[in-house]
């Protein structure tokens, strides 16, 4: 389509160029013929420029709307949740992540993820970010500058690891989470990225993987990969002292509720920036984001309706959430109703998945981490085997069938090995690093410092000094 | 000289305070207390996760009065913070001993 356009314009550009030839009524002299070809080589740059400078816009945008779904996005919502004691630990966690993970990126981060064309991980190709600069990097955005790609993608290391904390919160050291955190990147974020994004890598359905797995912002890489990796978590620390006796109830569904609507807004930048252009995908992709989150807020609060006879602010929000996470690898893959059916899908599922199965097993997942991103992450993810079109995003090439709603049913078959190695890989690796750290820092304070709460013991402040 | 304690429904607090000021009441201390007599609570419910809420929020009133004023003051609150449901509250009278005002020393009913 886009080249479509270009050529038209070269097209007619080149006729306008031709029609006062003929009433010359002489052939182009060699000079001419010259000047017409510099000026098509300059109309060539200027017609790359501008979509350069267009897509470019975009995605700086989208860099900073994803930026803001961690802080304040993240943090609020998080912040909301937990008792009054713990309100600026959990948001500092989201807030440190901001920077370290920003100076990891740099460093090595970005090179591992998208550095080298390895099956399982990248090299060093750009570590200290060589050779990032306003060049495009052909294999990956073709019209922006390397630089904004890195960017962008270096948000999304930025909240993989923060949407953890939702499972340690209220009981983990904050030396323990940020060693822990800044571990887990390496270990667990950059091979899963670069495996489902990265040139070569084994489930890139674009560029040569053995296992093409359909992950448009993040399914895999992002939510089953902090998803499960928040429930190893939850059970390898244990329950907060008193759960769930106790009564948690969240201090601040106000600051929630705040959270949620700019995740919901920061989420347009995730899954229609993933698009990497200002393309009619980028739109595609936003609208589905937009309808999934919509009809999952309606789903959870309709099961809330059904079984306790009220919706709450606390479900509708939740289940905004976790539509978005579902329709994250799906978003620039299916059409606008499929969309509507997988949000309604994952808020039923996930309400289902924080009420009743974590009830049943009794694992102290603080915040839903698991429940949400881990179950709306897989139960997306295999959708979007089942849903994704050749209409909407024909990535396999021209005409070729994508999803099943194409007939290629085997795509579901596809997402499940995706699904399957990064549950594995966030499984081993995290229990592995939480071992590590547990010897090296320890990981949970101490049954006091709990009681006291994390505010005062681990920083020294506390979020609300409302006495004059 | 009786102290009077009295525990009323927040929402029937301007009420209360506005026809006390009117039987001539000039100070008053009040707090902010959660409790439950027979009235009882509700209960939450956050992701699946139920809670019981059975302290409920009330206003604490308490003032000292002069014997002359006591049954007044008690008329006044009873109309004014009825409502007629259950936990609109209770109202305490002890006897007092003393009073002093901690600015000019001066004792007894002349400190009220």
């Amino acid at each position: 389509m886009k080249h479509a356009l270009w050529k038209c314009s070269l097209l007619v550009a080149m006729v306008l160029i031709a029609v006062p030839l003929p009433a010359q009524q002489t052939p182009p002299s060699a000079s001419q013929t010259s000047v017409t070809n510099e000026r098509l080589a300059q109309l060539d740059q200027r017609v790359t420029a501008a979509q350069s400078s267009a897509d470019n816009a975009w995605m700086l945008v989208s860099a900073a709307l994803v930026l803001m779904m961690t802080g304040p996005g993240l943090a609020l919502f998080y912040g909301g949740l937990v008792r009054r004691k713990n309100t600026l630990a959990i948001m500092m966690q989201s807030f440190m992540l901001m920077a370290v993970i920003t100076g990891m990126w740099a460093l090595v981060g970005y090179s591992l993820c998208f550095g080298g064309s390895g099956p399982v991980i990248g090299g060093f190709e750009h570590a200290f970010l060589r050779g990032v600069g306003a060049e495009p990097n052909a294999d990956y955005a073709g019209t922006i500058p390397q630089m904004t790609f890195m960017v962008y993608q270096l948000m999304f290391a930025i909240i993989t690891p923060a949407l953890i904390t939702g499972a340690t919160a209220e009981r983990m050291k904050f030396s323990g989470t940020v060693l822990f955190l800044i571990l887990w990147f390496l270990v667990v974020y950059a091979p899963l990225a670069h495996m489902v994004w990265g040139k070569g890598g084994l489930l890139n359905a674009a560029l040569g993987g053995k296992f093409p797995t359909l992950d448009f912002a993040g399914g895999t890489v992002v939510h089953i990969s902090s998803g499960v990796s928040a429930l190893v978590c939850a059970l390898y620390l244990g329950k907060r002292t008193g759960f769930p006796k106790q009564p948690m109830p969240p201090h601040s569904l106000v600051l929630s509720f705040i959270g949620a609507c700019l995740l919901w807004v920061g989420w347009f930048g995730f899954n229609a920036g993933s698009a990497l252009a200002s393309s009619p995908l980028a739109t595609s992709a936003f609208v589905a984001t937009h309808f999934a989150a919509a009809a999952a807020a309606l789903s959870w609060s309709a099961a809330e309706w059904i079984k306790n006879g009220r919706a709450s602010a606390l479900g509708a929000i939740s289940g905004a959430v976790a539509g978005l996470v579902a329709i994250t690898p799906a978003a620039g893959f299916v059409a606008p109703m499929p969309a509507l059916v997988i949000g309604v899908v994952a808020g039923a599922f996930c309400y289902w998945m924080v009420t009743r199965i974590k009830a049943i097993f009794g694992y102290d997942d603080a915040l839903d981490a698991f429940g949400v991103h881990g179950a709306g992450g897989t139960i997306g993810a295999l959708l979007t085997g089942v849903f994704a079109t050749r209409l909407i995003n024909p990535i396999f090439g021209p005409g070729k069938a994508v999803g099943g709603s194409d007939g290629h049913w085997g795509q579901v078959g596809n997402q499940f090995v995706g699904v399957l190695i990064a549950w594995g890989f966030a499984l081993v690796g995290t229990l592995v690093l939480l071992k590590v750290v547990d010897l090296i820092t320890g990981l949970r304070v101490t049954e006091d410092q709990e009681i006291e709460g994390l505010d005062i013991t681990q920083h020294g402040e506390e979020a609300y000094n409302l006495e004059p | 000289m009786m102290k009077l304690e009295a525990i009323i429904q927040p929402s029937r607090f301007e009420s209360v305070k506005d026809a006390l000021r009117e039987v001539g009441i000039e100070g008053m201390t009040v707090t902010e207390v959660r409790g439950h007599g027979r009235q009882k609570g509700h209960t939450e419910v956050y992701r699946g996760r139920e809670y019981t809420v059975d302290l409920l929020p009330k206003l604490k009133l308490e003032m000292v009065l002069p014997d002359k004023l006591v049954n007044t003051v008690v008329d006044t609150i009873l109309k004014t913070a009825k409502t007629g449901k259950i936990g609109d509250g209770k109202i305490f009278l002890s006897r007092v001993e003393e009073a002093i005002r901690i600015r000019n020393e001066e004792r007894g009913e002349n400190a009220l």
